[in-house]
């Protein structure tokens, strides 16, 4: 079995908007979106001793390297990178059309996706991508079972619990309810290394460059305002005194 | 413009937000279509002219019975296509958000998501949305038709606008072969027990940072102290170390307490539309990055094994326990 598991570069920490570009700021360090590190886990728990390959697939800016090679330390097989000046800026639209081909030339068995991404909160591209590639789809999968051609998802919707059976090929976008992922190993981080990491430009997948980015994007960022302000958030680490400043400032709010 | 409204039913009911996002549309001055789709439709859409659907579109075969989303997908796309229109408007849901992409993709076209608001500007439809634990409010647009837009829970108050009896269309489609491929072959009802936690005016929630189920007991013991009820993530109650009924977030209950104190909650959107409106946030977290730091009213970084017990006392001995 071959399982595609989609994961994204986000910045670490409070992600900003670039107020000149109105594009998400990734100037500083990034990290792998804490959400895809569940679909990682899922790939390899499903994989266990077997010899299914679990590949990780991005796209993003060239830094997005680290975040899949965060995967493969955690026990990923192979890692592919669409990158492209090109693709910078794509809306729901242009990514799920760009990470279809990739994902096209992967013919894998599973696609995973997490469930959302922790910079712009999104949680839809799954169902995008499962439309391109004309394949079943299901989401917020909180447990999920691989067997003999077909997947059986438990999962949570606002009505109580459903049991969901599909036939493979399939895509699956995992809650963070489903596993602990787990820390790369020493070696895990060594070896990653080692691992091949195709890095692929729009060319390479065949799709045009006017069909990605903002050129391929339907939607557009008109202007960015400041929110009405919640009041001040006041963030203090705990010294050892914490529970005396928070009853503090309970009794400063009459909330005793 | 002509826009056509997502209205989603579950067992003969029309979901709140999907009527509210309906009204919203109905306000914005050309008449509106609704579609409904599943085994009552037909029985419910005379519901949706009440709530200003001037037509309604209903679609109830056999296939269309249990609550998959690729379905959906194949019957909106027809429907936009016949009818032409350049608008179509969702209420977020588990279901509807899964429709709302998948049709991005079948008709190529432009899809906002999580807006808070929409307003006609110079003819044009802008939308609004809170981005980045809404640190900044973000206008939107469109640059093609079809429009998507994919509206928050309770964005809209779903208030009948007293309209008349609407046009009803029976739409037949054939469905994709890979739009019928998932089935439900399960489902269990969740029943709420214990006392609600909707009207109490403390919470004290839990999430993973609690360490084992056994971490509740801080929980509980601080909620005791303070008068309140004890809530629960989605994570957690999905791992079995809470009840159903304690959930907070998109699946679970919405609630906006005086006071919300969450300990070892990551603040994952799915939580926060659930919690977000409560008028005071503390926040107990050992992780200075997680996003609930960004909507709390006090963060406090640290261990909430060594706090909350700390905590607990001071709250008991200050309200003379």
């Amino acid at each position: 079995m071959k399982i595609a598991v989609c994961v994204k570069h986000v910045p670490e920490g409070s992600a900003r908007i670039d107020a000149g570009s109105k594009r998400l700021d990734r100037s500083g360090e990034g990290a792998l979106n804490r959400f895809d590190a569940n679909a990682v886990e899922e790939a390899l728990r499903l994989k266990g001793e077997s010899d299914t390959e679990v590949v990780v697939v991005s796209m993003g800016p060239e830094k997005a390297a680290d975040s899949l090679r965060k995967a493969l330390a955690m026990g990923a097989d192979r890692a592919v990178l669409v990158s492209d000046d090109a693709a910078a800026g794509s809306d729901l639209v242009a990514t799920s059309r760009v990470l279809a081909a990739a994902l096209e030339r992967e013919g894998a068995d599973l696609v995973l996706f997490g469930q959302q991404a922790s910079d712009g909160d999104g949680a839809v591209l799954w169902a995008a991508v499962a439309e391109r590639l004309r394949r079943p789809v299901v989401s917020q999968a909180a447990a999920l079972t691989v067997e003999g051609g077909s997947l059986r998802v438990k999962r949570q919707t606002e009505f109580g619990y459903e049991t969901i059976e599909a036939p493979l090929p399939a895509v699956v976008a995992v809650s963070d309810a489903i596993n602990e992922p787990r820390y790369p190993s020493l070696k895990g981080i060594m070896g990653a290394k080692k691992k091949p990491q195709d890095v692929l430009s729009l060319a390479d997948l065949g799709v045009d460059a006017s069909a990605a980015g903002e050129a391929g994007s339907q939607t557009v960022v008109l202007a960015l305002a400041d929110p009405p302000a919640r009041g001040g958030t006041q963030k203090i680490e705990d010294d050892g005194n914490a529970a005396q400043a928070i009853v503090d400032f309970l009794a400063e709010k009459r909330l005793l | 413009m002509s826009i056509l409204v997502f209205l989603e039913q579950h067992d003969g009911q029309l979901q709140k937000g999907s009527l509210g996002v309906l009204a919203k549309a109905a306000t914005l001055g050309e008449p509106v279509a609704a579609a409904i789709v599943g085994a009552d439709a037909k029985a419910v859409a005379p519901q949706a002219g009440e709530f200003g659907a001037a037509t309604v579109y209903v679609a109830e075969d056999e296939l269309l019975q249990q609550a998959r989303p690729q379905p959906r997908v194949d019957v909106l796309a027809k429907v936009v296509r016949d009818g032409s229109y350049d608008t179509v408007l969702f209420a977020n849901s588990v279901l509807a958000a899964d429709v709302a992409a998948g049709l991005a993709a079948r008709l190529d076209a432009g899809l906002n998501w999580d807006l808070a608001d929409v307003e006609l500007r110079d003819g044009t439809l802008v939308g609004k949305r809170p981005a980045l634990q809404d640190s900044v409010l973000v206008d939107v647009g469109w640059k093609t038709t079809p429009r998507l837009a994919l509206f928050r829970a309770g964005s809209f108050d779903a208030t009948p606008a007293g309209g008349s009896a609407p046009d009803v269309v029976e739409v037949s489609v054939e469905l994709a072969e890979h739009s019928t491929a998932a089935t439900i072959v399960g489902q269990e009802q969740e029943q709420s027990t214990g006392p609600s936690i909707e009207d109490a005016d403390v919470i004290v929630a839990g999430g993973r940072g609690l360490g084992a189920p056994e971490g509740f007991a801080l929980a509980e013991e601080l909620a005791a102290a303070l008068g309140g009820a004890v809530g629960a993530t989605r994570a957690v109650v999905d791992a079995g170390w809470y009840p159903y009924s304690a959930q907070i977030g998109q699946t679970g209950k919405t609630v906006s307490p005086k006071l919300y104190v969450a300990l070892g909650i990551s603040g994952a959107i799915q939580h926060k539309v659930g919690m977000q409106s409560s008028s005071t946030i503390v926040a107990i977290n050992k992780d200075p990055n997680a996003p609930i730091f960004e909507f709390s009213d006090l963060g406090v970084v640290g261990d909430l094994h060594e706090i909350v017990p700390k905590l607990t006392e001071l709250v008991k001995q200050q309200r003379g326990l």
